[in-house]
């Protein structure tokens, strides 16, 4: 096996712009916010930056396809920009191209930045894509939360939970999060809401009601990577290093092979494995300090708890209400409001998960902030259970 | 040895489960046409949205080929309708596809005529008699639009019927048969029209029915040998009432008595189709061996056919035919729904449905038995199943490279494993509910469902597939065809409900 990225590369610097409806920014605005944020926080001149990596998913708001709306937008010093795409775990995408052009020694310093204007398409939710010319011919014409509450039919199923106790424990995951976002100036959604009012919501797609889907938003979120011994010759103290990145890609078992039971995430079991692996942590239930997952709807959120072992397997309800995951709880998740409410500009939400993640390491959370953490793992997903990429990726304090 | 007889060897037959109350539509219409209002009673049979002439005939191909895999002995296809979708590609050809046939199946269109079951049927006994065709499917099936607030709206049913024809397993024996081409326009719908013109009812009835179709019957009983006495069942699709075909069939010297429910009652006039449905449906209900019968269509003419049953009739027992399907009923009182699903509402669709719907040929012609056929494949070296058919199979012990023989899916028995009621996606008939639907011989598919009972599905019941429309590409008139899922249960729940 490889040696891995633990500890090869330092996180200089990082930057996130007000998640929300942005009405007033457009994505290069959004870029900018961030961008700016994370200069100021890294110290260093656009001239020290080597490479960048770019981030964005839909391509109708005119900032997909290539590096250019990047490197206009922050007039960069004409480097290399690689626009990068995974679905709705393109954030990751580009802080891994980032992470792995430094640790190649290829670059000095890199810079990745994700962004989404989704509330330029005219949609209450995501737009709907094209799928190419074979897909559309005969797949369901679904959405996102159709694909996702599928989990909470098969899981269901498989572990005995009647539809009234699901509902109630995916209604604790959305409370959960907006105490959590309500705290977050930079959040879209900063209500607390009660169970009641979650399970009575309007239904979006059976199970999951409006307060079981995440905000759609408007967000732009930057890192920039370096050595850590570049970072503590600028001056860096506390210094936060990548542990684990890994990604799992599905090859169709999940979707034409009878042994997938439709319950879980196999991408996501695959990717945690190999990043612990990767971080040298033994205990996830034990280690990991607070997790960012890829919470795009309640369910989602949900199952993760046991695709990343940190629930046993059919016990996630049963933690979840028992408020394991809560702010005060054992091992605290979505502690900035997670894309359920700090929101979800798709090409942004891997690189804010690893901002919110950076921020508790260094004790800058604010009235979020947790005692102490050490570990923190992102969980970047894209995709739908049956046919996704999942990401993890694990950063921690220098030596951690 | 006698001469070899020809006729029909099974039949088949498929009414869509939705039944408008008549009473929802004129009570709705009464402030614009009280005229109405005492035809308010009975039921029509409603095409799903999803559901055309096309895909009505292939259930009722299904329902008179059964399981098999192996349909290779049908050797030609007649497909009678006056609502094809396409006016130039070959129907029948989507038919084919659908069914698997090989592709030396001679399919034929035939249009333009309400006789168009009938003439189909003549063609196939002309064919077979010929020796050029030895099991020739004959299908007809019309999905007619009507005005809101008009008569054929109340009249109108959708459905298809199936009859094979050939000369193993006779159930019922061709006698002869005649046609009479006259042109008297009792109703004419012009190029670019979607609703008929019809001229006044009493010149149809006194001037049409009643003087051309005895003179119909009385040339195909000469034609066949056969004394209009002997006649036990008169089977003509009128809606002039069963009095007026009694009196038709006396008219013609046959019992009235023998005249055969026209099925205005519980089902609608299903076209082109209506002739095979009723004849599908005396079958089924009242034909005994021995007894001869008269199939009748009225149109431009009228042709006139006779057939005997014979004691294989009992072959077609378990068959669902037009009785089954009459007894899988939902009883549907919402007119605006069957105003939105016959196109007849301009109503929101939301952003999701400006999608846009173009279909690439050159991508179903190479993928055409997995699209129009649900073909997937078989990994011959680990017996492995899967959909879609890939060069590197999927099974994650061994992905054996080119090992995969075609393998077909649609008559499988299937479960659903995981779904949703999804009420934000584009959708005909919200919630558009989908999901994975697992395989019990191996292989899933995440696909649509559709006539759902809303509240009843779950992960574990099984389902049926069914060829249905998929999506409708209404800025180049095209419309691409998949297959769907039906849960079962809700299809018994309902019949019961029905009881």
């Amino acid at each position: 096996m490889a040696a891995g990225i633990k500890d090869k590369v330092a996180i200089l610097g990082m930057g996130c712009s007000k998640f929300g409806e942005r009405w007033d920014a457009g994505p290069e605005e959004l870029m900018v916010e961030a961008y700016l944020e994370a200069m100021q926080d890294a110290g260093i001149e656009p001239t020290q930056i080597d490479a960048a990596w770019f981030s964005t998913h839909i391509d109708e708001t005119g900032t997909g396809k290539g590096g250019t709306p990047l490197s206009l937008a922050l007039r960069l010093p004409n480097i290399a920009v690689t626009r990068v795409e995974n679905f709705c775990a393109g954030g990751s995408e580009a802080l891994r191209g980032a992470v792995y052009a430094v640790a190649s020694g290829a670059a000095d310093i890199a810079l990745a930045l994700g962004v989404e204007k989704l509330k330029d398409t005219g949609y209450g939710g995501l737009p709907v894509g094209q799928a190419g010319t074979l897909i559309p011919q005969w797949a369901p014409s679904g959405s996102a939360p159709g694909n996702f509450a599928q989990l909470a039919s098969a899981y269901r199923a498989k572990h005995g939970v009647s539809k009234e106790d699901m509902k109630r424990a995916i209604a604790h995951v959305s409370v959960k999060s907006h105490a959590n976002g309500a705290k977050n100036p930079k959040a879209h959604l900063r209500n607390a809401v009660t169970e009641e009012q979650v399970m009575n919501a309007p239904m979006i797609a059976e199970p999951l009601g409006l307060f079981d889907c995440c905000g759609v938003s408007d967000g732009a979120a930057a890192a920039i990577v370096t050595t850590p011994e570049i970072a503590k010759a600028l001056g860096k103290k506390d210094i936060v290093t990548v542990k684990a990145m890994q990604l799992a890609v599905s090859n169709g078992l999940e979707s034409q092979h009878n042994s997938w039971d439709g319950s879980y995430f196999h991408t996501a079991r695959i990717a945690a494995r190999k990043a612990y692996a990767e971080a040298g942590i033994q205990n996830p239930r034990d280690e990991v300090s607070m997790m960012e997952v890829h919470d795009c709807f309640s369910i989602t959120e949900l199952v993760t708890m046991e695709d990343l072992f940190i629930s046993a397997e059919g016990r996630a309800v049963m933690d979840v209400m028992d408020g394991f995951y809560d702010a005060d709880g054992k091992v605290p998740c979505q502690i900035d409001g997670g894309l359920k409410c700090f929101g979800h500009p798709i090409g942004a939400s891997g690189l804010r998960m690893a901002y919110e993640m950076y921020l508790q390491l260094q004790g800058r959370a604010g009235e979020r902030q947790l005692a102490a953490p050490k570990i923190g793992l992102t969980h970047n997903l894209g995709g739908a259970p049956s046919q996704n990429v999942c990401s993890v990726t694990i950063i921690g304090a220098h030596g951690a | 040895m006698a001469q070899q007889s020809i006729g029909l060897t099974a039949f088949g037959g498929y009414i869509p489960r939705l039944r408008l109350q008549r009473k929802a539509v004129t009570q709705a219409n009464a402030w614009i046409a009280p005229n109405f209002l005492g035809k308010g009673k009975g039921e029509r049979s409603m095409a799903n949205w999803d559901e055309d002439a096309i895909t009505m005939a292939v259930e009722a191909a299904r329902d008179l080929l059964g399981p098999d895999d192996d349909r290779s002995h049908v050797d030609a296809l007649y497909f009678g309708s006056t609502t094809m979708p396409f006016k130039d590609r070959l129907n029948s050809g989507i038919i084919a596809a659908a069914l698997t046939l090989g592709e030396k199946v001679r399919a034929v269109d035939i249009a333009s005529t309400q006789r168009a079951g009938t003439s189909a049927l003549m063609q196939a006994l002309t064919a077979v008699k010929a020796g050029e065709a030895k099991h020739a499917l004959v299908l007809a099936s019309d999905h007619r639009k009507a005005r809101a607030a008009s008569a054929q709206e109340l009249e109108i049913g959708d459905g298809a019927a199936a009859v094979s024809v050939g000369t193993d397993n006779v159930i019922a024996k061709y006698l002869g048969g005649a046609s009479l081409t006259i042109d008297f326009v009792d109703h004419f719908k012009g190029e670019g029209e979607d609703f008929d013109y019809n001229w006044e009812e009493r010149w149809i009835r006194d001037e049409g029915y009643s003087k051309i179709v005895p003179r119909a019957v009385k040339a195909a009983l000469d034609n066949a040998g056969v004394k209009a006495e002997e006649v036990k069942h008169f089977i003509l699709p009128c809606t002039f009432g069963d009095k007026f075909v009694q009196q038709l069939a006396k008219k013609s010297g046959i019992a009235p008595e023998t005249a055969r429910d026209t099925l205005a009652g519980n089902c609608g006039e299903t076209g082109a189709a209506h002739s095979l449905v009723m004849l599908v449906h005396t079958l089924q209900k009242e034909a005994k061996p021995g007894d001869k019968l008269v199939v009748l269509h009225f149109g431009g003419g009228c042709d006139a056919l006779v057939f005997e049953a014979t004691d294989k009739l009992s072959s077609q027992s378990s068959k669902r035919g037009i009785a089954g399907s009459l007894a899988n009923r939902k009883e549907e009182t919402n007119y605006l729904k069957f105003l939105t699903f016959n196109g007849l509402i301009e109503w929101e669709k939301g952003m999701r449905a400006e999608q846009d719907k173009k279909t690439a040929l050159t991508t179903l012609y190479r993928n055409e038995d997995m699209i129009m056929g649900l073909v997937g494949g078989r990994c011959k070296e680990t017996g492995v199943v899967q959909f879609p058919r890939s060069r590197i199979s999927v099974n994650p012990n061994n992905h054996t490279v080119d090992t995969q023989e075609p393998y077909k899916f649609a008559e499988r028995k299937a479960k659903i494993l995981s779904w949703s009621a999804d009420f934000l996606s584009a959708s005909m008939n919200p919630p558009n509910h989908y999901g994975m639907v697992v395989f019990d011989e191996g292989g899933r598919i995440m696909m649509d469902f559709t006539d759902v009972e809303q509240g009843t599905v779950d992960s574990g019941m099984e389902v049926r597939l069914v060829f249905r429309i998929k999506d409708i590409d209404e800025k180049r008139g095209f419309r691409r065809y998949f297959w769907k899922a039906v849960p079962i249960a809700s299809e018994q729940t309902k019949t019961q409900a029905a009881e």
